[in-house]
């Protein structure tokens, strides 16, 4: 089995340039790549769109700022395409003062569009938003008598994950809850880059263990401890 | 003379009261959250959270926190013998699906055609919706849960949502701290109300059609 290279959080972070769309995991960041997200916000790329469940949680009082949440403070996104923003308030008010664009996606039809994206499909028919703001502008279809929005895949260029537990080549096993959103990041873009928390070498993972193939992965990042 | 005090209590007691043993639960964020507080000893629920978990426990004691393993507020949770995670496409296959019987969520104003507004103020507050538009498209029954009154007094039971909805017409159980309510046919049918309140001043301070059944009575919650 081919081995994957280990590279660094920076090395990781530089593989992201300005103007790309980079998927990043977690949900109000259980599970998102607080390494990386440091290099990233160190080496401040700007103009980036960001896609993530949400924009993570900014305490302005203490300024303490959970997953993605620095890089929304270094206004490093033009555009944030999520499902909440609402523990993130920088994120409302860059959105309010038109510095950034903000879509909001519902949660299930944000996943899969990403799937939809890694999977080869055009799009997906959701019943998810029928009769309200998201409808807007979108083609509904009828199917069996039942209504459906269309909506379309969400690539990106780079995917930044977090897994538990990884092997040299690449494959991937998550943790608890902290799963959600990076198996299917993982399959949507075209970098993929794996933060991992304890690195193992081939064949320590058992393959009916395997949460992400090692064909979806290009790099690995050590976790912090 | 009947004066209003607000009662997250009452609410989330009732809702309580609605399962059965086996019926699959999402609760929202915030007042919903509390209903499985109240669930009676000789019912046993299960717990969907949509950020990818099939039966939460309560929460940990303090120190044996998990990072990984919180709930879709991001609050530190556990989790049951013979529950079960994965990612978010399935934990909405399962919601979407038609997979869960409940879901309950608070609102900013749900209306008499069963439509509900919770994830944008326009111009004001806008958190988004989260998972919330997917819930209530997909789960059996969607339950909002709510004070009945804002904080500036105004009713939230309205005849129609002024606000952007995030669902249409799916909400077909209202529960308030003034009593538990079925929508349909166009009305807010008002089948208990609690004490101290009675139907004729409920009907007068909410601004929606509000009408009694024949079997239509008081429910205690103590």
């Amino acid at each position: 089995m081919v081995q994957k290279p280990i590279i660094t959080a920076a090395q990781a972070a530089a593989m992201v340039k300005e103007g790309m769309t980079i998927h990043i995991g977690g949900f109000l960041a259980c599970g998102s790549p607080n390494a990386i997200i440091a290099a990233l916000a160190k080496a401040g790329t700007k103009g980036l769109t960001l896609v993530c469940n949400d924009t993570a949680v900014l305490n302005q009082k203490t300024g303490k700022a959970t997953g993605v949440a620095p890089l929304v403070v270094n206004k490093q996104f033009s555009r944030m395409i999520v499902s909440h923003i609402g523990a993130n308030p920088e994120s409302q008010r860059q959105m309010d003062a038109g510095e950034t664009i903000v879509d909001l996606v519902p949660q299930g039809t944000l996943a899969e569009r990403i799937r939809a994206a890694g999977y080869g499909l055009g799009g997906v028919l959701t019943p998810t938003g029928i009769g309200t703001e998201v409808a807007q502008g979108k083609q509904i279809l009828t199917i069996a008598n039942k209504t459906f929005l269309l909506e379309l895949p969400l690539p990106g260029d780079v995917a930044l994950v977090k897994a538990k537990k990884g092997d040299r080549a690449g494959n991937l096993r998550y943790a608890k809850t902290a799963r959600n959103f990076n198996p299917l990041m993982a399959t949507a873009c075209s970098v993929v880059i794996a933060e991992v928390e304890e690195i193992v070498e081939i064949g320590e993972i058992d393959p009916d263990d395997v949460h992400t193939s090692s064909i979806f992965v290009n790099y690995l990042v050590q976790a912090g401890k | 003379m009947i004066e209003y005090v607000e009662s997250k209590e009452i609410i989330a007691k009732r809702i309580a009261r609605i399962f059965k043993t086996g019926d699959i639960v999402n609760l929202g964020i915030g007042l919903p959250t509390h209903v499985a507080n109240y669930v009676p000893r000789e019912v046993t629920v299960i717990l969907q959270c949509e950020n990818g978990l099939m039966g939460r426990g309560p929460t940990p004691a303090p120190g044996l926190e998990d990072k990984d393993l919180t709930n879709a507020g991001g609050d530190f949770v556990t989790v049951l013998p013979g529950g079960s995670f994965f990612d978010s496409a399935t934990s909405f296959g399962i919601i979407r699906g038609g997979h869960v019987d409940y879901t309950v969520l608070g609102v900013l104003e749900v209306d008499q055609e069963g439509s509900l507004a919770n994830y944008k103020i326009p111009g004001k507050l806008v958190p988004g919706m989260g998972g919330a538009m997917d819930l209530t498209a997909g789960s059996h029954i969607v339950v909002a849960a709510t004070a009945h009154f804002d904080k500036s007094g105004a009713s939230k039971l309205k005849r129609r949502c002024t606000l952007p909805l995030t669902a249409f017409g799916r909400v077909t159980i209202v529960v308030t701290d003034l009593g538990y309510f079925e929508v349909r046919g166009g009305k807010f049918h008002l089948l208990e109300w609690f004490k101290p309140y009675t139907p004729e001043w409920i009907q007068e301070k909410t601004d929606a059609d509000v009408v009694t059944t024949s079997t239509s009575h008081c429910m205690s919650l103590d």
